[in-house]
């Protein structure tokens, strides 16, 4: 079976007639940092739901650290080295922060001997320990993703999802959940990260897949989802494709040529080019593109 | 292991939310009141005389029988109060989505849920019971002929109703379950009562409705064998030579159920959590 951490073939989604995950392929290799990253409503929550087996999948197949969903033992075993961040994050009100964390080390089949010292190191790492004996109802949301986040890292796991791991927090929490994947990463941890925020991706992961209405647009490292540059070139009396050698992908606007993919020393090259082939070239910008530009490009968005 | 984590789960739930602390509460105030209506029974008379010894117990007999039934019925809205949100109140709220992602199977949720909130039914009514009984014990010196076969018929419906709400709770919300599973306690009641009826005048159509209700939901049977267990010899034996006639009247029983009713009542029981199971597994989080 796949080595990979995660592993999904034609996974899919339906609720009636709504598709809200069509034919998902995805590799997560072990030890990466991986982000999810799309809009709201793209499908990125149901497709860790289907990971977790919390949903069933109408198609395809998913593996979690090489089991299958579909088999039951197989997967619950594997679940055990897993820790997962629920978007919607909402734990025992009626419990104290340690006695949810109790609570997981006990379902997580951790020795009774390892929960204290397990409970405080996680309580640490989210900055909870003087609130380690304070009941869950009188947490903030930010206090009680917090403690989500703990609970998601008990017991050292292999795999890590966090589902929008920074939505209810402050600028000083969002930079502590960052500076938490960057240890998870050095210890080795696969980390699987659902968000909508491109900074937050662009800060921490090393691979990513863009997700938009039930299907991956584009995916790989930064570097080849934003392969070289962007130079847009306005230019008339060109014929079709006579500029098709320069970059990776091309779009016409308008007069303007956008030409994605090439290096900015090459604009002397393709103005010449441009000329030779009878070309009367009016302006020439190159662009550094940002994940920004690339992801509202792909998503059928003017930047 | 699991099945246990999380009922202790349930049960801390129950407890922390001071569920129990309100209905030890009530229940002790039930109690007080109703014994001291017990202790004014001796203080009756009839033409300036005390009633005899005999008469006293017979009413004290019959006056335990409603008490009891009020008893039966608290402990069987409680019963569905805290079932029916239990599985529906987690999806709901979230919570379920971290415990379930865990190494858990979704049987062993249902089942610790179950176990759970069980062990609160059964703690309730056999302490409830036992207060109840001693404190009419003390107040005119009457203890019914079987109170621990009687318990165990209380805590056999409770057991039920609390199956039939964890169902409902594997598919709706709470209140819709709380509901739906109150409406059909009601219906079973007034099933025995129409089964009586049908009895008392021959018809087998209507005795056979009755029957049928019984079997839908036994919570009205199991009632009729806990009744049948507070009846004193005299009263059994007084009902039956006026023939089926008491047989309409939800408050006596002319004979405990058959063995054959309680085997089917523990299969309901099987089958209602096995029914659960299944519409929990298939159940998107």
């Amino acid at each position: 079976m796949s080595d990979a951490a995660i592993r999904t073939a034609d996974l899919g989604k339906r609720y009636g007639r709504i598709t809200a995950l069509a034919g998902l392929a995805l590799e997560v290799p072990r030890g990466a940092v991986f982000g999810f990253l799309g809009p709201n409503g793209a499908g990125k929550t149901t497709a860790v739901k289907l990971l977790l087996g919390l949903s069933s999948p109408t198609s395809g197949e998913a593996w979690l650290l090489g089991a299958p969903v579909s088999d039951a033992a197989a997967h619950r075993a594997a679940r055990g080295r897993v820790g997962y961040l629920p978007e919607l994050f909402r734990y025992q009100g009626w419990l104290t922060a340690r006695e949810v964390l109790a609570l997981h080390c006990d379902l997580m089949g951790l020795a009774r001997s390892l929960w204290q010292r397990e409970s405080d190191r996680v309580l640490d790492v989210v900055s909870l320990t003087d609130r380690a004996g304070t009941r869950v109802s009188t947490f903030s949301k930010g206090m009680q993703q917090r403690l989500g986040l703990a609970a998601a890292l008990l017991g050292s796991p292999d795999l890590v999802l966090l589902d929008e791991p920074t939505s209810a927090l402050d600028p000083v929490g969002r930079h502590d959940v960052r500076e938490i994947i960057r240890a998870l990463r050095a210890q080795g941890t696969t980390v699987f990260l659902n968000s909508h925020l491109l900074s937050e991706v662009e800060l921490v992961c090393d691979r990513v897949a863009i997700v938009d209405r039930g299907r991956v647009v584009a995916s790989g490292t930064f570097d080849e989802l934003l392969a070289g540059d962007t130079v847009r070139i306005r230019v008339t009396g060109l014929p079709d494709d006579g500029l098709a050698r320069f970059g990776t992908q091309q779009q016409r606007d308008g007069e303007w040529l956008v030409i994605r993919g090439m290096d900015a020393s090459g604009i002397p090259d393709l103005v010449v080019e441009a000329i030779r082939l009878g070309g009367r070239v009016h302006a020439v910008e190159p662009a550094h593109e940002s994940l920004e530009d690339r992801f509202l490009s792909l998503l059928g968005k003017d930047p | 292991m699991a099945v246990i984590t999380i009922a202790r789960l349930a049960i801390r739930e129950v407890v922390r939310r001071r569920l129990i602390l309100a209905l030890v509460a009530l229940t002790l105030l039930a109690v007080a009141l109703t014994s001291w209506g017990f202790s004014r029974i001796p203080t009756i008379t009839q033409r300036g005389v005390p009633l005899p010894d005999v008469q006293v117990k017979l009413i004290a007999s019959q006056l335990l029988i409603l008490v009891m039934f009020m008893f039966s019925n608290v402990l069987a809205l409680s019963a569905v109060f805290v079932a029916s949100p239990s599985l529906s109140g987690d999806i709901e709220s979230g919570i379920a989505l971290a415990l379930l992602a865990r190494p858990i199977s979704r049987r062993d949720y249902v089942l610790g849920k179950w176990a759970g909130l069980a062990a609160l039914v059964v703690a309730y009514a056999a302490a409830t019971i036992a207060i109840e009984l001693a404190a009419v014990d003390l107040a005119v010196g009457y203890v019914p002929p079987r109170p621990l076969e009687f318990a165990a018929f209380i805590l056999a419906e409770g057991l039920v109703l609390l199956s039939l709400a964890i169902l409902l709770s594997t598919r709706v919300s709470g209140m819709v379950g709380g509901v739906v599973a109150l409406v059909l306690f009601g219906m079973a009641w007034l099933g025995g009562i129409v089964g009586g009826i049908g009895a008392v005048f021959g018809n087998d159509v209507i005795e056979n409705t009755g029957i049928a209700t019984k079997l839908i939901l036994p919570t009205d049977g199991l009632w009729r064998g806990a009744v049948y267990h507070l009846q004193p010899a005299a009263v059994l034996a007084a009902a039956n030579a006026a023939g089926p006639a008491a047989a309409a009247n939800p408050f006596f029983a002319a004979a405990p159920p058959a063995a054959a009713y309680l085997a089917w009542c523990a299969l309901w029981v099987v089958a209602m959590l096995t029914l659960a199971v299944a519409s929990f597994r298939a159940r998107e989080i």
